[in-house]
Protein backbone atom coordinates (compact mmCIF):
# COMPACT_ATOMS: atom_id res chain seq x y z
CA UNK A 1 0.00 0.00 0.00
CA UNK A 2 1.35 3.39 -0.98
CA UNK A 3 1.90 6.27 1.35
CA UNK A 4 -1.09 8.13 -0.03
CA UNK A 5 -3.44 5.17 0.26
CA UNK A 6 -2.35 4.60 3.84
CA UNK A 7 -3.03 8.19 4.67
CA UNK A 8 -6.50 7.96 3.16
CA UNK A 9 -7.30 4.77 5.09
CA UNK A 10 -6.22 6.49 8.29
CA UNK A 11 -8.41 9.47 7.50
CA UNK A 12 -11.45 7.26 6.88
CA UNK A 13 -10.77 5.37 10.11
CA UNK A 14 -10.74 8.67 12.01
CA UNK A 15 -14.13 9.56 10.58
CA UNK A 16 -15.51 6.18 11.58
CA UNK A 17 -14.29 6.80 15.12
CA UNK A 18 -15.92 10.26 15.25
CA UNK A 19 -19.21 8.85 14.01
CA UNK A 20 -20.47 7.35 17.32
CA UNK A 21 -19.81 10.70 19.04
CA UNK A 22 -21.77 12.53 16.33
CA UNK A 23 -24.69 10.12 16.60
CA UNK A 24 -24.69 10.48 20.39
CA UNK A 25 -24.67 14.30 20.13
CA UNK A 26 -27.27 14.75 17.39
CA UNK A 27 -29.65 11.80 17.73
CA UNK A 28 -31.78 13.26 20.57
CA UNK A 29 -32.55 16.30 18.41
CA UNK A 30 -33.38 14.14 15.43
CA UNK A 31 -35.70 12.03 17.54
CA UNK A 32 -37.37 15.09 19.10
CA UNK A 33 -38.08 16.64 15.71
CA UNK A 34 -39.32 13.34 14.35
CA UNK A 35 -41.66 12.82 17.31
CA UNK A 36 -43.09 16.31 16.94
CA UNK A 37 -44.02 15.57 13.32
CA UNK A 38 -45.66 12.18 13.92
CA UNK A 39 -49.36 11.56 14.16
CA UNK A 40 -50.52 10.33 17.56
CA UNK A 41 -51.64 7.08 15.96
CA UNK A 42 -48.09 6.26 14.97
CA UNK A 43 -46.52 7.82 18.05
CA UNK A 44 -48.30 5.42 20.39
CA UNK A 45 -48.09 2.37 18.16
CA UNK A 46 -45.73 -0.08 19.82
CA UNK A 47 -45.13 -1.92 16.57
CA UNK A 48 -44.08 1.16 14.64
CA UNK A 49 -40.44 1.88 13.93
CA UNK A 50 -39.48 4.81 16.21
CA UNK A 51 -36.61 5.93 13.96
CA UNK A 52 -38.74 6.93 10.97
CA UNK A 53 -42.10 8.43 10.05
CA UNK A 54 -43.97 5.72 8.17
CA UNK A 55 -47.61 6.82 8.44
CA UNK A 56 -47.24 10.35 7.10
CA UNK A 57 -46.05 13.53 8.86
CA UNK A 58 -48.35 16.10 10.44
CA UNK A 59 -48.08 19.64 11.78
CA UNK A 60 -51.00 19.04 14.13
CA UNK A 61 -48.86 19.18 17.28
CA UNK A 62 -47.41 22.52 16.23
CA UNK A 63 -50.78 24.10 15.43
CA UNK A 64 -52.19 22.80 18.71
CA UNK A 65 -49.21 24.19 20.59
CA UNK A 66 -49.48 27.63 19.02
CA UNK A 67 -53.27 28.07 19.13
CA UNK A 68 -54.38 26.09 22.20
CA UNK A 69 -51.64 26.93 24.68
CA UNK A 70 -49.88 30.07 25.89
CA UNK A 71 -46.78 29.15 23.89
CA UNK A 72 -46.50 32.45 22.01
CA UNK A 73 -46.79 34.40 25.28
CA UNK A 74 -44.06 32.28 26.83
CA UNK A 75 -41.79 32.93 23.84
CA UNK A 76 -42.54 36.65 24.08
CA UNK A 77 -41.70 36.62 27.80
CA UNK A 78 -38.48 34.73 27.11
CA UNK A 79 -37.48 37.24 24.44
CA UNK A 80 -38.22 40.22 26.67
CA UNK A 81 -36.35 38.82 29.67
CA UNK A 82 -33.43 37.64 27.58
CA UNK A 83 -32.98 40.88 25.65
CA UNK A 84 -33.25 43.13 28.68
CA UNK A 85 -31.08 41.00 30.95
CA UNK A 86 -28.46 40.68 28.22
CA UNK A 87 -28.40 44.42 27.49
CA UNK A 88 -28.15 45.43 31.16
CA UNK A 89 -25.48 42.85 31.89
CA UNK A 90 -23.45 43.79 28.86
CA UNK A 91 -23.32 47.49 29.80
CA UNK A 92 -22.56 46.91 33.48
CA UNK A 93 -20.14 44.10 32.65
CA UNK A 94 -18.29 46.18 30.06
CA UNK A 95 -17.54 49.12 32.35
CA UNK A 96 -16.63 46.84 35.25
CA UNK A 97 -14.34 44.80 33.02
CA UNK A 98 -12.66 47.95 31.70
CA UNK A 99 -12.05 49.19 35.24
CA UNK A 100 -10.64 45.84 36.33
CA UNK A 101 -8.46 45.42 33.26
CA UNK A 102 -7.11 48.97 32.97
CA UNK A 103 -7.56 51.23 35.98
CA UNK A 104 -5.64 51.23 39.25
CA UNK A 105 -7.76 52.06 42.25
CA UNK A 106 -8.58 51.05 45.78
CA UNK A 107 -9.21 47.31 46.28
CA UNK A 108 -9.26 46.56 42.55
CA UNK A 109 -7.65 43.18 43.16
CA UNK A 110 -10.15 41.94 45.70
CA UNK A 111 -13.01 43.16 43.52
CA UNK A 112 -11.65 41.04 40.68
CA UNK A 113 -11.50 38.01 42.96
CA UNK A 114 -15.06 38.75 44.13
CA UNK A 115 -16.33 38.78 40.55
CA UNK A 116 -14.63 35.49 39.85
CA UNK A 117 -16.05 33.84 42.97
CA UNK A 118 -19.55 35.12 42.10
CA UNK A 119 -19.07 33.70 38.62
CA UNK A 120 -18.60 30.26 40.19
CA UNK A 121 -21.64 30.41 42.49
CA UNK A 122 -24.22 28.05 41.00
CA UNK A 123 -27.79 29.35 40.75
CA UNK A 124 -29.03 26.30 42.63
CA UNK A 125 -27.29 27.50 45.80
CA UNK A 126 -29.24 30.75 46.18
CA UNK A 127 -32.69 30.30 44.65
CA UNK A 128 -34.48 29.82 47.99
CA UNK A 129 -33.43 33.08 49.71
CA UNK A 130 -33.49 34.94 46.41
CA UNK A 131 -37.19 34.07 46.14
CA UNK A 132 -37.66 36.02 49.39
CA UNK A 133 -35.74 39.00 48.07
CA UNK A 134 -37.87 38.92 44.92
CA UNK A 135 -40.97 38.97 47.15
CA UNK A 136 -39.72 42.00 49.04
CA UNK A 137 -39.01 43.81 45.81
CA UNK A 138 -42.67 43.26 44.95
CA UNK A 139 -41.77 41.15 41.93
CA UNK A 140 -43.28 37.82 43.01
CA UNK A 141 -44.67 35.87 40.06
CA UNK A 142 -43.50 38.47 37.55
CA UNK A 143 -41.17 38.16 34.60
CA UNK A 144 -39.46 41.34 35.81
CA UNK A 145 -38.05 39.28 38.68
CA UNK A 146 -36.04 37.45 36.03
CA UNK A 147 -34.84 40.68 34.39
CA UNK A 148 -33.51 41.70 37.81
CA UNK A 149 -31.99 38.37 38.87
CA UNK A 150 -30.45 37.08 35.64
CA UNK A 151 -27.72 39.76 35.69
CA UNK A 152 -26.44 38.13 38.91
CA UNK A 153 -24.90 35.36 36.85
CA UNK A 154 -24.57 37.25 33.55
CA UNK A 155 -22.55 40.22 34.85
CA UNK A 156 -19.77 38.16 36.46
CA UNK A 157 -19.57 36.13 33.30
CA UNK A 158 -19.49 39.15 30.93
CA UNK A 159 -16.97 40.93 33.15
CA UNK A 160 -14.70 37.92 33.26
CA UNK A 161 -14.83 37.36 29.51
CA UNK A 162 -14.40 41.03 28.56
CA UNK A 163 -11.50 41.56 30.97
CA UNK A 164 -9.56 39.09 28.86
CA UNK A 165 -10.41 40.97 25.66
CA UNK A 166 -9.59 44.41 27.07
CA UNK A 167 -6.20 43.18 28.20
CA UNK A 168 -5.36 42.28 24.61
CA UNK A 169 -5.91 45.90 23.48
CA UNK A 170 -2.49 47.55 23.68
CA UNK A 171 -2.38 50.27 26.33
CA UNK A 172 -0.39 52.56 24.00
CA UNK A 173 -3.28 52.94 21.55
CA UNK A 174 -5.44 54.36 24.29
CA UNK A 175 -2.67 56.54 25.71
CA UNK A 176 -2.03 58.02 22.28
CA UNK A 177 -5.64 59.11 22.03
CA UNK A 178 -5.46 60.66 25.49
CA UNK A 179 -2.29 62.56 24.68
CA UNK A 180 -4.22 63.96 21.72
CA UNK A 181 -6.77 65.39 24.14
CA UNK A 182 -9.41 62.69 24.36
CA UNK A 183 -10.81 61.97 27.81
CA UNK A 184 -10.59 58.46 29.17
CA UNK A 185 -14.25 57.85 28.44
CA UNK A 186 -13.85 59.03 24.85
CA UNK A 187 -10.84 56.75 24.51
CA UNK A 188 -12.87 53.84 25.83
CA UNK A 189 -15.82 54.59 23.56
CA UNK A 190 -13.95 55.42 20.35
CA UNK A 191 -10.77 53.32 20.61
CA UNK A 192 -11.06 50.41 23.02
CA UNK A 193 -14.63 49.27 22.43
CA UNK A 194 -14.33 49.14 18.62
CA UNK A 195 -11.21 46.99 18.97
CA UNK A 196 -12.98 44.74 21.46
CA UNK A 197 -16.05 44.18 19.25
CA UNK A 198 -15.41 40.43 18.84
CA UNK A 199 -15.33 40.15 22.64
CA UNK A 200 -18.56 42.14 22.96
CA UNK A 201 -20.30 39.97 20.38
CA UNK A 202 -19.10 36.89 22.19
CA UNK A 203 -20.27 38.16 25.58
CA UNK A 204 -23.67 39.18 24.16
CA UNK A 205 -24.07 35.82 22.50
CA UNK A 206 -23.28 33.84 25.63
CA UNK A 207 -25.38 36.09 27.85
CA UNK A 208 -28.29 35.59 25.46
CA UNK A 209 -27.81 31.83 25.45
CA UNK A 210 -27.40 31.57 29.24
CA UNK A 211 -30.53 33.58 29.96
CA UNK A 212 -32.60 31.85 27.28
CA UNK A 213 -31.59 28.50 28.77
CA UNK A 214 -31.99 29.48 32.45
CA UNK A 215 -34.50 27.33 34.26
CA UNK A 216 -34.30 27.16 38.06
CA UNK A 217 -34.89 30.89 38.70
CA UNK A 218 -37.67 31.04 36.12
CA UNK A 219 -39.28 27.99 37.67
CA UNK A 220 -39.04 29.38 41.20
CA UNK A 221 -39.90 33.05 40.68
CA UNK A 222 -42.73 32.80 38.15
CA UNK A 223 -45.75 30.52 37.85
CA UNK A 224 -48.68 32.27 36.11
CA UNK A 225 -49.13 31.28 32.52
CA UNK A 226 -48.75 34.88 31.31
CA UNK A 227 -45.44 35.44 33.15
CA UNK A 228 -43.45 32.25 32.59
CA UNK A 229 -40.68 31.76 30.03
CA UNK A 230 -40.61 29.19 27.24
CA UNK A 231 -38.62 26.51 29.07
CA UNK A 232 -40.88 26.69 32.13
CA UNK A 233 -44.03 26.75 29.98
CA UNK A 234 -43.05 23.75 27.94
CA UNK A 235 -41.95 21.64 30.92
CA UNK A 236 -44.73 22.65 33.34
CA UNK A 237 -47.84 23.64 31.43
CA UNK A 238 -47.84 20.99 28.74
CA UNK A 239 -47.85 18.20 31.30
CA UNK A 240 -51.21 17.72 33.00
CA UNK A 241 -50.74 15.67 36.14
CA UNK A 242 -48.98 12.56 34.95
CA UNK A 243 -50.19 12.83 31.37
CA UNK A 244 -47.49 13.77 28.90
CA UNK A 245 -48.62 14.98 25.48
CA UNK A 246 -45.44 13.89 23.79
CA UNK A 247 -46.22 15.33 20.37
CA UNK A 248 -46.85 18.86 21.67
CA UNK A 249 -44.03 18.57 24.21
CA UNK A 250 -41.51 17.78 21.51
CA UNK A 251 -42.97 20.46 19.24
CA UNK A 252 -42.54 22.96 22.08
CA UNK A 253 -39.00 21.83 22.77
CA UNK A 254 -38.10 22.17 19.09
CA UNK A 255 -39.72 25.58 18.59
CA UNK A 256 -38.33 27.05 21.82
CA UNK A 257 -34.82 26.05 20.71
CA UNK A 258 -35.14 27.84 17.37
CA UNK A 259 -33.81 31.27 18.47
CA UNK A 260 -30.69 29.67 19.91
CA UNK A 261 -30.19 27.47 16.86
CA UNK A 262 -30.41 30.51 14.56
CA UNK A 263 -27.77 32.37 16.58
CA UNK A 264 -25.71 29.23 16.69
CA UNK A 265 -25.69 28.70 12.93
CA UNK A 266 -24.54 32.28 12.29
CA UNK A 267 -22.06 32.61 15.13
CA UNK A 268 -20.63 29.11 15.57
CA UNK A 269 -17.04 30.38 15.59
CA UNK A 270 -17.80 32.86 18.36
CA UNK A 271 -19.30 30.09 20.43
CA UNK A 272 -16.18 27.97 20.01
CA UNK A 273 -13.81 30.83 20.84
CA UNK A 274 -15.93 32.04 23.77
CA UNK A 275 -16.12 28.57 25.21
CA UNK A 276 -12.37 28.22 25.21
CA UNK A 277 -11.68 31.81 26.32
CA UNK A 278 -14.03 31.91 29.27
CA UNK A 279 -14.07 28.26 30.31
CA UNK A 280 -17.78 28.29 30.78
CA UNK A 281 -20.51 26.75 32.83
CA UNK B 1 -1.44 61.04 30.83
CA UNK B 2 -4.09 63.64 31.51
CA UNK B 3 -1.68 66.57 31.75
CA UNK B 4 -3.36 68.56 28.97
CA UNK B 5 -6.64 68.62 30.81
CA UNK B 6 -5.17 69.52 34.18
CA UNK B 7 -3.40 72.54 32.68
CA UNK B 8 -6.55 73.68 30.94
CA UNK B 9 -8.38 73.59 34.24
CA UNK B 10 -5.70 75.55 36.09
CA UNK B 11 -5.61 78.34 33.55
CA UNK B 12 -9.25 79.17 34.01
CA UNK B 13 -9.70 81.06 37.29
CA UNK B 14 -12.97 79.30 38.18
CA UNK B 15 -13.29 76.13 36.15
CA UNK B 16 -16.84 75.47 35.02
CA UNK B 17 -18.52 72.51 36.66
CA UNK B 18 -18.48 70.44 33.51
CA UNK B 19 -14.75 70.75 33.11
CA UNK B 20 -14.18 69.84 36.73
CA UNK B 21 -16.35 66.77 36.28
CA UNK B 22 -14.46 65.85 33.13
CA UNK B 23 -11.21 66.06 35.00
CA UNK B 24 -12.58 63.93 37.80
CA UNK B 25 -13.62 61.24 35.32
CA UNK B 26 -10.07 61.10 34.02
CA UNK B 27 -8.73 60.13 37.43
CA UNK B 28 -8.34 56.38 37.77
CA UNK B 29 -8.99 56.49 41.49
CA UNK B 30 -12.39 58.05 40.78
CA UNK B 31 -13.45 56.43 37.51
CA UNK B 32 -12.51 52.92 38.66
CA UNK B 33 -14.90 52.81 41.62
CA UNK B 34 -17.63 54.53 39.53
CA UNK B 35 -17.33 51.84 36.89
CA UNK B 36 -17.48 48.92 39.29
CA UNK B 37 -20.26 50.31 41.50
CA UNK B 38 -23.26 49.02 39.48
CA UNK B 39 -21.86 45.50 39.39
CA UNK B 40 -20.87 45.71 43.04
CA UNK B 41 -24.31 46.88 44.18
CA UNK B 42 -26.04 44.15 42.24
CA UNK B 43 -23.76 41.47 43.64
CA UNK B 44 -24.17 42.75 47.19
CA UNK B 45 -27.96 42.92 46.97
CA UNK B 46 -28.68 39.79 44.94
CA UNK B 47 -25.79 37.45 45.74
CA UNK B 48 -24.06 38.34 49.01
CA UNK B 49 -27.24 39.28 50.86
CA UNK B 50 -29.20 36.17 49.79
CA UNK B 51 -26.21 34.10 50.81
CA UNK B 52 -26.36 35.55 54.31
CA UNK B 53 -30.10 34.90 54.30
CA UNK B 54 -29.46 31.30 53.30
CA UNK B 55 -27.17 30.94 56.30
CA UNK B 56 -29.79 32.51 58.57
CA UNK B 57 -32.60 30.33 57.18
CA UNK B 58 -30.54 27.20 57.60
CA UNK B 59 -30.11 28.02 61.30
CA UNK B 60 -33.83 28.70 61.82
CA UNK B 61 -37.11 26.84 61.61
CA UNK B 62 -38.34 29.10 58.80
CA UNK B 63 -41.53 27.92 57.15
CA UNK B 64 -43.29 29.68 54.26
CA UNK B 65 -45.47 32.47 55.63
CA UNK B 66 -44.60 32.06 59.32
CA UNK B 67 -42.22 33.97 61.61
CA UNK B 68 -39.07 32.02 62.29
CA UNK B 69 -36.83 31.35 65.26
CA UNK B 70 -33.20 30.39 65.39
CA UNK B 71 -32.72 26.71 66.17
CA UNK B 72 -28.94 26.41 65.84
CA UNK B 73 -27.61 23.48 63.88
CA UNK B 74 -30.76 21.42 64.32
CA UNK B 75 -31.61 21.45 60.60
CA UNK B 76 -28.20 20.15 59.67
CA UNK B 77 -28.35 17.42 62.31
CA UNK B 78 -31.91 16.38 61.44
CA UNK B 79 -31.00 16.20 57.79
CA UNK B 80 -27.97 14.10 58.47
CA UNK B 81 -30.19 11.63 60.29
CA UNK B 82 -32.82 11.45 57.55
CA UNK B 83 -32.70 8.67 54.97
CA UNK B 84 -33.72 10.92 52.08
CA UNK B 85 -30.83 13.27 52.75
CA UNK B 86 -28.25 10.54 53.21
CA UNK B 87 -29.40 8.98 49.97
CA UNK B 88 -29.06 12.39 48.27
CA UNK B 89 -25.60 12.91 49.73
CA UNK B 90 -24.49 9.58 48.33
CA UNK B 91 -26.20 10.23 44.98
CA UNK B 92 -24.38 13.54 44.59
CA UNK B 93 -20.98 11.88 44.88
CA UNK B 94 -21.88 8.90 42.69
CA UNK B 95 -23.38 11.20 40.07
CA UNK B 96 -20.47 13.65 40.07
CA UNK B 97 -17.81 10.93 40.18
CA UNK B 98 -19.31 8.86 37.39
CA UNK B 99 -20.12 11.79 35.09
CA UNK B 100 -16.79 13.50 35.61
CA UNK B 101 -14.82 10.33 34.85
CA UNK B 102 -16.81 9.63 31.70
CA UNK B 103 -16.69 13.24 30.52
CA UNK B 104 -12.95 13.37 31.04
CA UNK B 105 -12.16 10.10 29.24
CA UNK B 106 -14.62 10.67 26.39
CA UNK B 107 -13.74 14.38 26.21
CA UNK B 108 -10.02 13.67 25.73
CA UNK B 109 -10.81 10.97 23.15
CA UNK B 110 -13.14 13.23 21.20
CA UNK B 111 -10.70 16.15 21.34
CA UNK B 112 -7.90 13.93 20.00
CA UNK B 113 -10.18 12.87 17.13
CA UNK B 114 -11.27 16.44 16.36
CA UNK B 115 -7.61 17.45 16.25
CA UNK B 116 -7.06 15.14 13.25
CA UNK B 117 -7.45 16.16 9.62
CA UNK B 118 -11.18 15.72 9.08
CA UNK B 119 -13.57 16.50 6.25
CA UNK B 120 -16.40 18.90 7.14
CA UNK B 121 -14.43 20.09 10.16
CA UNK B 122 -16.75 23.01 10.88
CA UNK B 123 -19.93 20.97 10.52
CA UNK B 124 -18.57 18.27 12.82
CA UNK B 125 -17.63 20.82 15.47
CA UNK B 126 -21.04 22.43 15.15
CA UNK B 127 -22.77 19.10 15.67
CA UNK B 128 -20.56 18.15 18.61
CA UNK B 129 -21.24 21.45 20.38
CA UNK B 130 -25.01 21.31 19.84
CA UNK B 131 -26.05 19.61 23.12
CA UNK B 132 -24.30 22.39 25.01
CA UNK B 133 -26.19 25.29 23.36
CA UNK B 134 -29.74 23.94 23.21
CA UNK B 135 -31.74 24.77 26.39
CA UNK B 136 -30.97 21.91 28.77
CA UNK B 137 -34.47 21.34 30.09
CA UNK B 138 -35.88 21.10 26.58
CA UNK B 139 -33.35 18.57 25.37
CA UNK B 140 -33.75 16.62 28.61
CA UNK B 141 -37.46 16.48 27.83
CA UNK B 142 -36.42 14.71 24.62
CA UNK B 143 -34.35 12.27 26.68
CA UNK B 144 -37.33 11.64 28.97
CA UNK B 145 -39.27 10.54 25.92
CA UNK B 146 -36.32 8.43 24.71
CA UNK B 147 -36.33 6.62 28.06
CA UNK B 148 -40.14 6.28 28.20
CA UNK B 149 -41.19 2.99 29.80
CA UNK B 150 -43.38 1.92 26.87
CA UNK B 151 -42.02 3.61 23.78
CA UNK B 152 -38.29 3.94 24.56
CA UNK B 153 -36.30 4.32 21.36
CA UNK B 154 -33.20 3.34 23.36
CA UNK B 155 -34.74 -0.02 24.20
CA UNK B 156 -36.11 -0.48 20.68
CA UNK B 157 -32.64 0.04 19.24
CA UNK B 158 -31.02 -2.13 21.91
CA UNK B 159 -33.45 -4.97 21.29
CA UNK B 160 -33.08 -4.80 17.52
CA UNK B 161 -29.30 -4.81 17.80
CA UNK B 162 -29.56 -7.83 20.07
CA UNK B 163 -28.06 -5.99 23.05
CA UNK B 164 -31.14 -6.18 25.29
CA UNK B 165 -33.82 -8.75 26.02
CA UNK B 166 -37.33 -7.42 25.38
CA UNK B 167 -38.87 -5.38 26.88
CA UNK B 168 -35.57 -3.86 28.07
CA UNK B 169 -35.01 -1.92 31.29
CA UNK B 170 -37.50 0.60 32.65
CA UNK B 171 -34.89 3.35 32.66
CA UNK B 172 -36.56 5.97 34.79
CA UNK B 173 -38.48 3.62 37.06
CA UNK B 174 -35.71 1.47 38.49
CA UNK B 175 -33.10 2.65 40.95
CA UNK B 176 -29.77 1.92 39.26
CA UNK B 177 -31.07 2.41 35.75
CA UNK B 178 -32.41 5.83 36.70
CA UNK B 179 -28.98 6.88 38.00
CA UNK B 180 -27.40 5.50 34.81
CA UNK B 181 -29.84 7.54 32.72
CA UNK B 182 -29.17 10.74 34.68
CA UNK B 183 -25.40 10.26 34.35
CA UNK B 184 -25.74 9.49 30.63
CA UNK B 185 -27.67 12.71 29.99
CA UNK B 186 -25.19 14.74 32.04
CA UNK B 187 -22.32 13.28 30.02
CA UNK B 188 -24.19 14.03 26.80
CA UNK B 189 -24.75 17.62 27.81
CA UNK B 190 -21.26 18.22 29.30
CA UNK B 191 -19.10 16.44 26.72
CA UNK B 192 -18.99 19.39 24.24
CA UNK B 193 -17.47 21.66 26.88
CA UNK B 194 -14.76 19.12 27.67
CA UNK B 195 -14.03 18.23 24.04
CA UNK B 196 -13.88 21.80 22.68
CA UNK B 197 -11.83 23.18 25.58
CA UNK B 198 -9.39 20.26 25.55
CA UNK B 199 -9.14 20.65 21.77
CA UNK B 200 -8.02 24.24 22.26
CA UNK B 201 -5.35 22.93 24.63
CA UNK B 202 -4.23 20.32 22.08
CA UNK B 203 -3.94 22.88 19.28
CA UNK B 204 -1.61 25.00 21.41
CA UNK B 205 0.92 22.16 21.91
CA UNK B 206 3.92 22.86 19.60
CA UNK B 207 4.28 20.33 16.76
CA UNK B 208 8.07 20.21 17.24
CA UNK B 209 7.63 18.37 20.54
CA UNK B 210 5.88 15.50 18.78
CA UNK B 211 8.49 15.46 16.03
CA UNK B 212 11.26 15.34 18.62
CA UNK B 213 9.52 12.53 20.51
CA UNK B 214 8.99 10.61 17.28
CA UNK B 215 12.66 11.03 16.39
CA UNK B 216 13.50 9.54 19.78
CA UNK B 217 11.44 6.51 18.83
CA UNK B 218 8.34 7.20 20.91
CA UNK B 219 5.20 5.42 19.65
CA UNK B 220 1.74 7.03 19.54
CA UNK B 221 0.90 5.90 23.06
CA UNK B 222 4.19 7.07 24.54
CA UNK B 223 3.78 10.41 22.77
CA UNK B 224 0.32 10.81 24.26
CA UNK B 225 1.52 9.83 27.74
CA UNK B 226 4.77 11.82 27.85
CA UNK B 227 3.98 14.84 25.65
CA UNK B 228 0.24 15.41 25.29
CA UNK B 229 -0.98 14.61 28.76
CA UNK B 230 1.59 16.64 30.76
CA UNK B 231 1.11 19.70 28.53
CA UNK B 232 -2.64 19.35 28.74
CA UNK B 233 -2.61 19.37 32.53
CA UNK B 234 -3.44 23.08 33.05
CA UNK B 235 -6.41 22.92 30.68
CA UNK B 236 -7.63 19.68 32.22
CA UNK B 237 -7.39 21.15 35.71
CA UNK B 238 -9.51 24.16 34.79
CA UNK B 239 -12.09 22.09 32.93
CA UNK B 240 -12.39 19.59 35.77
CA UNK B 241 -12.76 22.29 38.43
CA UNK B 242 -15.41 24.17 36.49
CA UNK B 243 -17.35 21.09 35.59
CA UNK B 244 -17.19 19.68 39.12
CA UNK B 245 -19.00 22.73 40.47
CA UNK B 246 -21.76 22.61 37.92
CA UNK B 247 -22.17 18.85 37.99
CA UNK B 248 -22.29 18.70 41.77
CA UNK B 249 -24.90 21.46 41.93
CA UNK B 250 -26.90 20.28 38.91
CA UNK B 251 -30.65 20.76 39.00
CA UNK B 252 -32.14 20.74 35.50
CA UNK B 253 -31.37 17.22 34.37
CA UNK B 254 -32.64 15.44 37.46
CA UNK B 255 -35.64 17.72 37.86
CA UNK B 256 -36.95 17.03 34.37
CA UNK B 257 -35.82 13.43 33.91
CA UNK B 258 -36.69 11.73 37.20
CA UNK B 259 -37.82 14.40 39.69
CA UNK B 260 -35.41 12.71 42.11
CA UNK B 261 -37.14 9.37 41.97
CA UNK B 262 -37.65 6.51 42.10
CA UNK B 263 -37.66 6.71 45.93
CA UNK B 264 -35.03 9.49 46.10
CA UNK B 265 -32.50 7.38 44.23
CA UNK B 266 -31.51 10.22 41.88
CA UNK B 267 -32.10 13.28 44.09
CA UNK B 268 -29.24 15.79 44.16
CA UNK B 269 -28.78 18.60 46.67
CA UNK B 270 -30.50 21.17 44.47
CA UNK B 271 -33.56 19.07 43.63
CA UNK B 272 -34.04 17.92 47.23
CA UNK B 273 -33.62 21.52 48.43
CA UNK B 274 -36.38 22.62 46.10
CA UNK B 275 -38.69 19.80 47.12
CA UNK B 276 -38.20 20.40 50.85
CA UNK B 277 -37.93 24.18 50.72
CA UNK B 278 -40.69 25.03 48.26
CA UNK B 279 -42.96 22.06 47.71
CA UNK B 280 -43.31 21.25 51.41
CA UNK B 281 -42.51 24.80 52.59
CA UNK B 282 -39.72 24.02 55.09
CA UNK B 283 -37.44 26.83 53.92
CA UNK B 284 -35.03 26.43 56.83
CA UNK B 285 -34.36 22.82 56.03
CA UNK B 286 -34.24 23.52 52.30
CA UNK B 287 -31.62 26.22 52.82
CA UNK B 288 -29.61 23.82 54.97
CA UNK B 289 -29.63 21.26 52.14
CA UNK B 290 -28.34 23.89 49.69
CA UNK B 291 -25.63 24.86 52.14
CA UNK B 292 -24.37 21.28 52.33
CA UNK B 293 -23.19 22.09 48.80
CA UNK B 294 -21.08 24.89 50.12
CA UNK B 295 -18.00 23.15 51.60
CA UNK B 296 -17.47 21.22 48.38
CA UNK B 297 -17.93 24.36 46.28
CA UNK B 298 -15.68 26.42 48.53
CA UNK B 299 -12.94 23.83 48.19
CA UNK B 300 -13.17 23.81 44.40
CA UNK B 301 -13.21 27.61 44.18
CA UNK B 302 -10.20 27.82 46.47
CA UNK B 303 -8.33 25.26 44.38
CA UNK B 304 -9.21 27.13 41.22
CA UNK B 305 -8.10 30.53 42.54
CA UNK B 306 -4.84 29.05 43.72
CA UNK B 307 -4.31 27.38 40.39
CA UNK B 308 -5.00 30.55 38.39
CA UNK B 309 -2.72 32.66 40.60
CA UNK B 310 0.11 30.17 40.29
CA UNK B 311 -0.22 30.10 36.51
CA UNK B 312 -0.58 33.85 36.22
CA UNK B 313 2.80 34.36 37.92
Amino acid sequence: MGWKARKLTRKIAMHLLVLPFLVFAVFPFYHMTLTSLKQDRELYDRNAIPLLITQGPTLEHYTKLIWDTGFLTWIKNSLLVTFLATAVSLVIGTIAAYALARLRFFAVGSFGTGIFVTYLVPTSLLFLPLAQVVNWLGLADSKWALVVTYPTFLIPFCTWLLMGYFRTVPKEVEECAMVDGATRIQALWRIVLPIAVPGLVCAALFAFTLSWNEFIYALTFTSSSDQITASVGVTQELIRGDIYFWGSLMAGAVLASVPIVILYVFFLDYYVSGLTAGALK
Amino acid sequence: MAIGNVDAVRIASRPPLRARFRELLDREAFLGPVFVTPALLLILLLVAYPFCMAVYFSLSNAFIGRPSQLVGLRNFINLWQSDAFRQTFQNAFVFTGASMTLKLVLGISLALLLNQQLWFKRAIRGAVLLPWVIPTVLSVLGWTWMFNSLYSVVNWTGIHLGLMDPPGPNWLGQKYYAMTAVVAVNVWRGLPFFAITILAGLVSIPKELYEAAEADGAGPFARFWHVTLPLLKPVLAIVVLFSTIFTFSDFNIVFVLTHGGPINSTHLFATLARQVGLETGRIGEGAAISLYLFPALAFVVWAQLRFIRRHAN
